[in-house]
């Protein structure tokens, strides 16, 4: 079984994600981007498993969790998205310096 | 909870003195305690209802004194005709088995005295306060301090043990705080009230010491327990016996206005006249003399050593002090010197033994005192100043107060047969029968000062022609009559103790003081010794004549009048009592700079010390706080957390609030720790 | 009532928990909702508390056993229960705690200081109240630390929140800082100083109980062990010393006192009055619940110096107090002389002394708390606590001025009223210390204890001269002063009855506490440790 077209399709995806992180000015996108980087990570945990076979699944049993976890943060992500969009009428994350001390 | 304990205490028989006989008062004796309630419900009645009154609550002082009286007059003529002694306690706390807290009520020759004293006197004060306060600003807070006075005062002679005395004690000292301070508007009388509070509370330091050191001796805090160990040898109360009663006497000097704390007293003079009569003289003054008579036994057979001391006090404050009554111009001032140095009498005379001659002198000086304040205050009253150059003849405008005046001043003064002679004289016999023969000399001329000032004081208010504004008029008759009520007393009350003089079926104040839990062991003159009577008397019928000739000629104002500092110039020079003269010299060249000089030590130094400790205090205090709590202490921690302070505010700028710099800086360390992995595996 | 023995204590703790809840899901706006369900919390509270006493079984006080007793197994892990009961030394502080909390939210009722926001301050008062509660019962050491912790935050934003606004220059620091910031900091880094001390002696005992058996943070069983002299040496020495850290904070002692008077200067009212009357008493009920039961030998080594400090707490309080300008200030500073004596009174180590503490405690708590309630009214009415501003109190607003007169007297320890007892006992038990004890140094202590008496009594009459005498300044003559309202009273009176009764009849303290105290004493310090201590030194 060959697993490195996986890891590489993961690798690329996974560049990506941090890519659109750095550079994106738009909060939806690095939403997205982030998106991007829990998949490349849900495609090893796959590939990997099916390399392995452990006995309870435990890398199948992973990703189902990944996949909820990302659902979630995203249903919250956005919700906060949209909160800053009402107040501030931008999605530009350059323009949120709230954290700020 | 609470258990009532009646506690019949057995009288001891002690050799030398007959068996002490005594019933325990029935259901007089056992209900005593209403005394020591009913002012407090007369003060809470006073707070709730007072101001719908017509003397906004004084009724209710008057009613709770007068119901009280009738306790106390039966007891005193139980006691009279065949003693009474009895106790009532009430246990109001118990740690473990070693301490009991008690409050109570003990029925005794001692307390049944001031019982009557205290409610008979005071009975007529408050009477004379009804129309004396009528139109004050605040006359239903005065009758209800007032009769917080009375309470507080009633429990502390009715304190069957230390403690009970200590509320008492301290009870007394608020209410004459808040009746010093009656007039709080002016700043001088808060802070006349703050000093003599605070005289009070330096000098509660010994007594409440004291009471610990002999409490714990002896297991509790029982005057009877204290009086049996004290003549039972009790070793362990025989170790802490002289600590302890220089302690209490130390207390007692605060409260009894004894040298050099006696300065408190005549600057709270700034309270009402009635209070002046009641407290300042009469009744509060003495407790200090009353804790001294109380534990008695324990001077009599444990202390004897720190009797020289208390006599030498009481030597001083009874000569010393009663020469300031000569340069005071407030008649208010000239009673308080003269009290101070009554209760210097007193002192002198409990410390050296004389049990009943202290208190009998305590008793009648009660009476003429107060009766003398009342006075005062009948004239201040009348021409609205107690400055008493601003009276003079008024025994023309005010007979009634001028001849209980004269009464009271001649009983003072110890002239025969007054009662202030008879126990002026037992002092001085005492004196000399228990060997201080100096300190009897000296009482002597304190008997000669006595009536010397007192002259001073009539023969400025009441003689000469008129010198103040407007024209004054007799007080009310709700003044007048305990003016008369006290002046009685004042005349009769010495011949209940003439000695060797038993009056039949109730015998004599000494042997009602005799009942007591152990007999007293005191002497006491079984015979009048006309020698030493017959100095006393002249003592005090020199000053008086010394008195009058300075005095008694009229001016055309009272400062010319008083001006017999001056000495050798007066017209008696060329007169041919020569001898007059010569001795008016010795007098004013002696007496006059001497009392100035006291008064100036009084004023500058002991006055000053209180004040430079006081200022001193409160430098520390600043000193304290500015520097040592605010800039050392305090300084330490704010220092700490200046400095995590700043160690922040360097560090936050690494905090720019841009997420994706975050992010940035986190794939990078990412990265670095692939690298690493790879590197090390 | 067999439903009481076990849930009786339970509910009183946690009542006000669950009416904190409640109130979470109140609507803000609506007022009298608000306010009322917290009243009926902790009235119920307080009422269960009375109940107690009259289930409480006096006869039966012999130290470490406890009535009304829960233990239920919490965190299994390591050993630490649900383990809560009474004694007579935690019954009267526990009612004490329910009693002035019902005070506290009747007073609140039309006092409110900015923010406004009555629903979070009732929630914060209603967390506080089971944090103090919890503290008197818990009879677990991470129980007990768990509850004297719960008390930390809310009194942290109840000062931090609702304080003083004023800015102020504090030395050191080179910005202006409100007043309310700094105190509320100041009072949470303190004591959560002290406390992470105090968990270190905790776990230190925790591990050290292995040693003799299970492992166990259970009060009872680790004071059977010290009373065994289970923990002794350099161990026992570093423990107490821990632990002492973290209740000397809290009570707190000098040197360790400077951020109570900026927490109670800076506090809102009801604020400084819970912060006096009970939480001050969080720190010396630990000395007497944990630290001397458990430590015998270490305390009665420390007690000397736990005196020495005493004392010294008390006259610099004393002297700090005659220098302030500000009222409440100088209340606050009082409060480390008050605390002074009780520290006193525990470090005799005999039964009077510390029945003096826990009456002074319950004194300390009614007297202050009302002083500082007073404080609170008048700064309403003049919005200035600057003395120097006032004066003639009397006339503006008599029945104020009496009661804060009242008040000032029974500080001052006046016999006949509560203060006295605390004192003076104290002074009794620095007389005769535990046998072994440097006689010395407690009766000099007990002498300048007295001195202390003499200074409180001055720098009350100063405030009275200050704030209540004298004529009105200019300033005041043309304002509408409205004296003490409704709620006011219906607040006070309780205390101030409570005050009288106690000052003369402190039995209904001493009922509790004297059986509990005497056989802590006879128990914790039997024959051997005097005698250690007798040939030691």
């Amino acid at each position: 079984m060959l697993v490195n077209q996986f890891l590489i399709l993961a690798a690329a995806l996974f560049s990506l994600g941090v890519y659109g992180l750095l550079v994106r000015r738009n909060i939806v996108l690095i939403l997205l981007s982030v998106e991007l980087m829990l998949n490349a990570v849900n495609i090893n945990l796959v590939a990997f498993e099916s390399m392995i076979r452990s006995a309870d699944a435990t890398g199948q049993i992973f990703t189902i969790f990944i996949i909820t976890v990302a659902a979630a943060e995203v249903g919250i992500g956005l919700a906060i998205v949209l909160m800053i969009f009402r107040n501030r009428r931008s999605a530009d994350v350059s323009d949120l310096n709230l954290m700020r001390w | 909870m609470g258990a009532f304990s009646d506690l019949l205490l057995i009288a001891a028989e002690e050799a030398e003195h007959a068996e002490i006989h005594a019933g325990d008062g029935g259901w007089w004796a056992d209900t005593a305690g209403i005394m020591l309630i009913l002012p407090f419900v007369a003060y809470l009645l006073i707070i709730f209802f007072g101001k719908r009154l017509k003397y906004q609550g004084g009724e209710f002082a008057v009613g709770a004194l007068a119901i009280n009286l009738l306790w106390a007059t039966v007891l005193f003529v139980m006691n009279m005709t065949g003693g009474v002694l009895d106790q009532t306690t009430f246990e109001i706390a118990r740690i473990g088995s070693d301490l009991v807290f008690e409050l109570g009520w003990v029925v005794d020759g001692l307390s049944i005295m001031m019982y009557f004293l205290v409610n008979f006197v005071g009975l007529l004060v408050f009477i004379y306060a009804l129309g004396y306060m009528e139109g004050d600003v605040r006359v239903a807070n005065f009758f209800a301090s007032f009769s917080i006075f009375a309470g507080a005062m009633l429990v502390l002679v009715g304190a069957p043990n230390l403690i009970q005395l200590i509320v008492g004690w301290e009870g007394v000292g608020l209410a004459s705080y808040l009746l010093i301070g009656h007039y709080w508007e002016d700043m001088d009388n808060v802070k006349a009230g703050n000093k003599a509070f605070m005289t009070n509370k330096v000098a509660d330091v010994g007594l409440i010491l004291g009471a610990i050191l002999l409490g714990l001796a002896i297991g509790d805090f029982d005057f009877g327990h204290l009086s049996e160990a004290a003549v039972a040898g009790n070793v362990e109360l025989n170790a802490v016996a002289l600590t302890g009663g220089f302690l209490l006497f130390f207390g007692a000097m605060g409260k009894s206005a004894q040298f050099p704390l006696h300065i408190w007293l005549p600057d709270a003079m700034a309270g009402p006249t009635p209070v002046s009569a009641l407290m300042h003289a009469a009744t509060m003054v003495t407790a200090g003399i009353y804790l001294m008579a109380r534990v008695f036994p324990l001077f009599q057979n444990m202390a004897q050593d720190a009797r020289p001391w208390m006599i030498a006090i009481g030597a001083i404050t009874l000569f010393a002090i009663g020469l300031l009554a000569l340069v005071a111009n407030d008649i208010k001032k000239v009673l308080a010197y003269s009290t101070v140095s009554q209760l210097g009498y007193m002192m002198t005379a409990v410390a050296a033994g004389g049990y009943t001659a202290g208190l009998f002198h305590l008793f009648t000086h009660a009476f003429f005192k107060a009766l003398l304040f009342l006075g005062a205050g009948s004239v201040i009253h009348a021409v609205h100043s107690n400055d008493m150059k601003d009276m003079g003849g008024l025994r023309k405008y005010m007979p009634t107060t001028y001849w209980t005046f004269i009464v009271g001043s001649l009983a003072l003064a110890g002239i025969f047969p007054l009662a202030g002679f008879w126990s002026k004289d037992e002092i001085l016999a005492t004196l000399g029968h228990e060997g201080y023969t100096t300190v009897m000399w000296i009482a002597i001329a304190g008997a000669f000062v006595t009536a010397f000032y007192m002259t001073r004081a009539v023969a400025l208010t009441f003689f000469g022609e008129y010198k103040g504004h407007g024209k004054p008029h007799e007080s009310g008759k709700l003044m007048a009559r305990p003016l008369i009520g006290l002046a009685i007393p004042s005349i009769f009350v010495g011949v209940l103790n003439i000695p060797g003089v038993d009056w039949p079926g109730i015998g004599n104040f000494t042997e009602w003081l005799g009942v007591r839990v152990v007999a007293m062991g005191d002497y006491h003159p079984e015979s009048v010794d006309f020698g030493l009577a017959a100095v006393g008397l002249a003592a005090a019928l020199l000053g008086i004549v010394v008195g009058w000739m300075i005095w008694g000629a009229d001016r055309k104002t009272q400062e010319e009048r008083d001006s017999f500092a001056v000495p050798v110039l007066y017209p008696l020079l060329r007169q041919k009592y020569y001898i007059d003269h010569a001795a008016l010299g010795i007098v004013g060249a002696t007496t006059g700079p001497l009392a100035r000089f006291v008064d100036w030590t009084n004023t500058y130094i002991i006055d000053g010390i209180v004040n430079g400790v006081g200022a001193l205090t409160r430098g520390l205090g600043t000193f304290v706080y500015g520097i040592l709590d605010q800039r050392g202490v305090d300084g330490i921690f704010n220092g700490l957390s200046a400095v995590a302070d700043s160690a922040g505010s360097g560090l936050r700028k690494l905090q720019t609030g841009r997420i994706q710099q975050y992010a940035a800086s986190f794939v990078a360390g990412a990265i670095v720790l692939a690298v690493v992995f790879v590197l090390v595996s | 009532m067999e439903w009481f023995d076990t849930w009786g204590l339970t509910l009183i703790v946690f009542l006000p928990l669950a009416g904190a809840l409640l109130l979470g899901l109140l609507p803000r706006d609506n007022e009298d909702a608000l306010k009322g369900t917290a009243l009926v919390v902790t009235l119920a509270a307080f009422g269960l508390s009375l109940l107690m006493i009259t289930q409480y079984d006096f006869g039966g006080g012999s130290y470490n056993t406890y009535q009304f007793e829960v233990n239920e197994t919490w965190i299994g892990a390591i050993n630490s229960n649900y383990h809560i009961g009474v004694d007579g030394i935690s019954l009267p502080l526990l009612v004490l705690s329910t009693f002035v909390m019902v005070l506290s939210v009747i007073y609140s009722w039309n006092h409110w200081e900015e923010p406004y926001n009555p629903k979070g301050f009732l929630i914060l008062m209603l967390i506080l109240a089971t944090g103090m509660n919890g503290t008197f019962v818990a009879l677990d050491l991470v129980l007990f630390f768990i509850f004297f912790e719960v008390v930390l935050l809310p009194m942290y934003f109840m000062i931090g929140i609702w304080g003083d606004r004023t800015p102020r220059k504090i030395p050191g620091f080179s910005r202006e800082i409100e007043t309310r910031l700094y105190a509320s900091i100041k009072f949470f880094l303190f004591t959560l100083f002290g406390s992470a001390f105090m968990l270190l002696g905790f776990l230190a005992l925790y591990f050290r109980s292995g040693e003799f058996g299970d492992r166990t943070f259970d009060i009872i069983q680790l004071t059977e062990l010290g009373g065994m002299g289970a923990f002794t040496g350099t161990f026992a020495f570093l423990v107490f010393g821990a632990m002492f850290l973290g209740f000397a904070v809290k009570v707190p002692m000098w040197p360790l006192h400077t951020w109570l008077p900026d927490a109670h200067t800076a506090a809102p009212t009801v604020g400084s009055v819970l912060l006096a009357a009970i939480l001050l008493k969080l720190g010396s009920y630990a000395f007497i619940r944990i630290s001397i039961p458990i430590l015998p030998e270490e305390a009665a080594s420390w007690a000397p110096a736990i005196a020495i400090l005493a004392v010294i707490g008390i006259i610099y309080g004393s002297l700090a107090c005659l220098a302030q300008t500000d009222m409440k200030r100088l209340i606050a500073f009082s409060s480390v002389g008050h605390m002074g004596f009780v520290m006193l009174g525990i470090a005799t180590m005999t039964d009077i002394g510390i029945n003096a503490a826990i009456i002074g405690m319950v004194a300390h708590g009614l007297i202050t708390g009302l002083l500082f309630f007073l404080a609170g009214s008048m700064s309403h009415r003049y919005h200035t606590r600057e003395m120097a501003r006032l004066g003639g109190n009397m006339k503006l607003m008599p029945i104020m001025g009496g009661i804060l007169a009242f008040t000032a007297m029974a500080s001052l320890g006046l016999p006949g009223l509560a203060g006295f007892w605390g004192e003076f006992m104290a002074l009794v038990g620095s007389y005769n210390p535990l046998d072994g004890l440097p006689l010395g140094v407690f009766r000099t202590s007990m002498v300048l204890g007295a001195i202390g008496t003499v200074l409180t009594a001055g720098y009350m009459l100063y405030m009275l001269q200050k704030v209540n005498l004298g004529e009105p300044k200019e300033e005041w003559l043309d304002k509408e002063f409205h004296d003490v309202d409704r709620f006011e009273m219906t607040a006070w009176v309780p205390l101030i009855i409570l005050i009288v009764i106690i000052g003369f009849y402190p039995r209904i303290v001493f009922e509790s506490t004297t059986d509990t105290v005497v056989s802590l004493v006879d128990t914790v310090f039997g024959s051997e440790i005097t005698a250690s201590l007798n040939s030691g030194g």
